[in-house]
């Protein structure tokens, strides 16, 4: 437990009971949580390896009820916490002991689907994959695609800016946006962005998204469909050699083809995956690739050719086709159900997802394998591989003692040499609290105070999600201070006109 | 007027602290291309970043590239062109839209203005490109937010809030954009003689379509009055225009285009445009040469409409014919540039209100100074998100050195 959390307001915590009573005369009945034994469920998310029960939980139904619990904490100088459907890798949703852990679990509402404007608006509670399938009948679906579809929720993937193996050809949920109501922490309620292509002024939606639940509550969002790709047929490679498999990556991407996913797994993660639901996979190579192509079928019979032809010459020695769709969905069944299958050969294992450039894989992988031996762990590896985005699965046990220790000085070791190649802590998941501490390998203080002073523009007294994605919590008087360099200062000598 | 030309990110960080302590604001530009657009400021240093123009990094495989904020947009272009790969936003070139230097511009003013062209329905625009960035800001401090990988949630994603900022956030110095392969072939189909409305849901039953457009736009016949080059051989017809736009792979874009004509049929029966026909009439679509100053509506004011798509015909009809203007439509509809007749706001007390009414909004971007000088440029917006705004200008530049008064008029105390 490496990982410390602000302490948390007695002051706060003395006030409980008339905290509670007053969210009960905002959110009647059943929406506020308060027995140790109901908020069970509320004291994680899907980085489970930290919990804290909250304080309470509210589960307001209308915007109208958000914006009032909002106003009540910002008055009282009380912290919350947004929740959509707790699946963050990140603990971007894990409760504060002195917090109001505010759940969005009741916005299950689509509110309009527009086929002519192509979008939906909808409610921030409402599945990632219901969208999809709400609007299937007519063809149409929503293209980013965590592999948590099932349960993620909408109004989480805004703040989160989450991906999915589909990213690469459709961009992530920034991408597919348009526009927001959100609540303030003083209550205020906005609307930002909507139905047209891009929104008026500064982009606001743009900063919301990927917020991680620091700077509003998402109550409505409009998102941006598409009409599904008449075919999709994918491929699956094996190599004798991890870099070969980087190479046809890179190979593929020169070649101008943009697949609509390029996913690797490495030997471990293979055989993990198979066991778990025999797909079929190879168990004597050493990476396998799964590429799909997507498009009308002249284009995905020839780019399959195309993608045939570049992974022979990267020297692949197993390459099978899907040639039907209960084929393709098996390809992938492997590849989908990774974590889990990695959850079944070890007791616990923490997620990493550092992103680096395309042409480093190698070079990682070899390390990380050096890192596997000096800390003693397993490690087995998922990848974006198209778009460079690294989901290493650290195992280990946390009954052994010192273990969780040893996984996330792994984990951390892993993120810093994702930046020392060139690339970044988070492809998708989230700096949350697991990665907080880290941002300093990325960012300066300089770069950390320019962030931490936007989110003063939306929340001066710091109370929505603190201790998430800033290592140091600075007052925002602080960092507003311009120094002015000893009084009147010149232009600098420059050429001029 | 006195212009401090930079030469790297330190001088920028100088020029700036230094105008904090004089509280002297300071206008940001490239080439100043497109100087024209905003409302008037009121300074008298410029802060000059075309020295700022070397390329970092082109990275083809790993589909990105790395500039001075200040390097020429058409060499960018030209260098990524020479490796089959662009920009996929399409961003325009307004030089004849505003009457302003021929292939001036540059990488940082592309992106702080992000005037995306046709392929912006499908591939996004200048913000959903631009991964990372190295900027100064009005506190005279230099940082840098996102990075030079694709995909990338760490710490806000203050790249969106760049693109698009008219340089009032920060000045970029260094910038990383993503870069996509050139489609192999283009096909565009023709359909003719269709009025706004019902070119309006010919477009929404493409962009509906599994077939993938990538342009979808619209010409009324009047706007292809005076056109030249390829809008002048698509006019001789004396037709109104609509446009569809198929690419990819040759065999893909090719049975696209004969599916989608197809499922058009209603609409009459379409030709097609190959390749180089093709692609010189989006480039006219994309840089509005209908409308362009050397044009007879050459004094007229132009507004930028962006509106939810299938409205889009609708509005602009109706629009025409109230003010006797001219309208095109890109964007499959949600894009609509409109060359209004003279008048003293430029008509935007009606546009505003009928923009909003739709969940649209509208920017001048051609009018004269005195025109700008009395009216919002850019679209008002409401208390809240105005008040929002402002307190995010003010956490990047709480003195308001940088492009003061550009985008939002200065309260006069
Ligand atoms: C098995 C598994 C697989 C996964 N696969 C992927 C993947 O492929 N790609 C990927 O990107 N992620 C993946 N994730 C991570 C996770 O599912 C995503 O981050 C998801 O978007 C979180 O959504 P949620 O509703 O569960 O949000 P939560 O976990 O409840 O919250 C996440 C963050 O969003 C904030 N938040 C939630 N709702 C709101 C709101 N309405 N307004 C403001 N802030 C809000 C919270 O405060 C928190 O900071 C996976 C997770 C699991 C468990």
């Amino acid at each position: 437990m490496t990982i410390l959390m602000p302490a948390a307001d007695e002051a706060v915590l003395q006030r409980r009971e008339s905290i509670v009573s007053a969210l009960r005369q905002i959110v009647p009945g059943e929406g506020v949580i308060s027995s140790a034994a109901e908020m069970l469920p509320y004291e994680s998310d899907g980085f489970t390896a930290y919990r804290q029960p909250p304080m309470v939980v509210v589960l307001p139904e209308t915007t109208e009820q958000v914006s009032q619990v909002l106003r009540y904490c910002h008055d009282n100088g009380i912290k919350v916490v947004p929740r959509g459907s707790g699946t963050s890798l990140s603990g971007g949703s894990m409760p504060l002991a002195d917090a109001v852990l505010l759940g969005l679990g009741k916005f299950k509402r689509i509110r309009e689907i527009d086929f002519d404007n192509r979008v939906v608006v909808t409610e921030p509670g409402v599945t990632n994959l219901a969208i999809s399938q709400a609007v299937a009948h007519a063809g149409f679906y929503y293209a980013p695609d965590p592999s948590s579809q099932i349960a993620c929720s909408i109004g989480g993937n805004i703040a989160e800016n989450s991906g999915g193996v589909h990213c690469l050809k459709y961009g992530m949920t920034t991408n597919n946006v348009l526009g927001c109501e959100i609540v303030l922490i003083n209550g205020e309620i906005l609307r930002i962005g909507g139905k047209a292509p891009e929104c008026a002024g500064y982009d606001l939606m743009g900063i919301i998204t990927g917020s991680e639940g620091l700077l509003g509550v998402v109550t409505e969002v409009t998102v941006r469909i598409l009409q599904k790709p008449e075919t999709a047929r994918a491929l699956m490679i094996g190599f004798a050699e991890v870099e070969q498999a980087g190479e046809c990556v890179a190979r593929v991407i020169s070649a101008g083809i943009i697949p609509g996913g390029m996913e690797m797994m490495d030997k471990p993660a293979i055989h993990a995956a198979e066991a778990f639901v025999h797909a079929g996979y190879p168990l004597d190579v050493e990476a396998l690739l799964i590429v799909e192509l997507d498009g009308p079928s002249v284009e995905v019979d020839d780019l399959i050719k195309r993608v045939e032809t570049i992974a022979q010459g990267c020297g692949s020695t197993t390459c099978q086709i899907s040639t039907s769709e209960q084929e393709r969905v098996l390809f992938w069944a492997g590849r989908k159900a990774a974590f889990p299958a990695v959850g079944r050969i070890s007791p616990d294992y923490l997620c990493m997802d550092g992103t680096i450039p395309r042409g480093k894989l190698p070079l990682v992988l070899t390390r990380m394998q050096e890192m596997s031996v000096k800390y003693g762990l397993r490690c087995a590896n998922v990848f974006h591989a198209g778009d460079g985005n690294l989901h290493p699965l650290i195992l280990y046990d946390a009954n052994q003692p010192g273990e969780m220790e040893r996984a996330e000085a792994f984990g951390a070791d892993i993120l810093r040499l994702c930046v020392e190649v060139g690339g970044v802590l988070t492809g998708e998941h989230g700096v949350g609290i697991e990665k907080r501490d880290l941002m300093p390998e990325m960012f300066s203080e300089i770069d950390l105070a320019q962030q931490q002073r936007l989110k003063c523009a939306f929340d001066t007294q710091g109370l929505l999600n603190p201790g998430k994605v800033f290592p140091t919590l600075h007052r925002c008087a602080e960092l507003g201070r311009v120094h002015v360099h000893g009084g009147k200062l010149a232009f600098p000598e420059l050429p001029r006109f | 007027m006195e212009i401090l030309k930079v030469r790297d990110a330190a001088d920028v960080e100088q020029v700036v602290r230094a105008a904090v302590a004089n509280e002297q604001p300071l206008e940001i530009v490239g080439h100043g291309s497109k100087r024209q657009v905003g409302l008037p400021m009121a300074t008298n240093a410029v802060l000059d970043l075309s020295a700022l123009n070397a390329v970092t990094a082109y990275e083809p495989d790993e589909l990105i590239v790395t500039v001075g904020a200040g390097a020429p947009l058409a060499d960018v272009l030209s260098m990524i062109d020479a490796k089959n790969q662009h920009f996929a936003f399409e961003p325009m070139n307004p030089a004849g839209l505003l009457g302003a230097g021929h292939d001036a511009g540059t990488v940082g003013g592309m992106l702080a203005t992000g005037l995306a062209g046709p392929r912006r329905i499908k591939d996004g625009g200048a913000r959903d490109h631009l991964l990372g960035a190295h900027a100064v800001s009005g506190f005279g401090d230099s940082f840098k937010t996102g990075g030079r990988v694709v995909k990338n949630v760490t710490g806000y994603d203050l790249c969106k809030l760049l693109a698009g900022s008219w340089g009032t956030l920060a000045v970029m110095t260094e910038v990383t954009l993503k870069v996509m392969p050139r489609p192999e072939c283009q096909r565009t189909l023709v359909l003719r003689g269709l009025d706004d409305v019902t070119a309006g849901r010919a477009m929404t039953a493409a962009l509906g379509s599994p077939y993938d457009v990538s342009g979808a736009a619209h010409l009324p016949l009047s706007a292809l009055r005076t056109p030249d080059g390829a809008l002048a051989d698509l006019g001789a017809a004396q037709t109104a225009v609509t446009l569809l736009r198929l690419e990819g792979i040759t065999v893909s874009a090719t049975q696209r285009a004969t599916s989608l004509a197809k499922a058009l049929a209603t609409f009459g029966s379409a030709e097609v445009l190959t390749d180089d026909m093709s692609a010189a009439v989006w480039q006219s679509i994309r840089d509005v040469t209908p409308l362009a100053a050397t044009t007879a509506l050459g004094a007229w004011p132009v507004w930028r409409i962006v509106c939810p798509p299938a409205s889009g015909g609708a509005f602009g009809q109706q629009l025409a014919h109230d003010t006797g203007g001219e309208v095109i439509y890109d964007w499959g509809g949600g894009l609509i540039w409109a060359a209004l007749p003279p008048a003293a706001d430029a008509h935007a007390a009606l546009l505003r209100q009928r923009a909003g009414a739709i969940g649209g909004h509208a920017t001048l971007i051609r009018g004269s100074e005195a025109v700008r000088q009395s009216i919002d440029v850019f679209h008002p917006q409401s208390s809240g998100v105005a008040a929002l705004s402002r307190r995010v200008k003010h956490s990047f530049d709480p003195k308001n050195i940088l492009n003061r008064g550009r985008m939002v008029r200065e309260a006069t105390t």
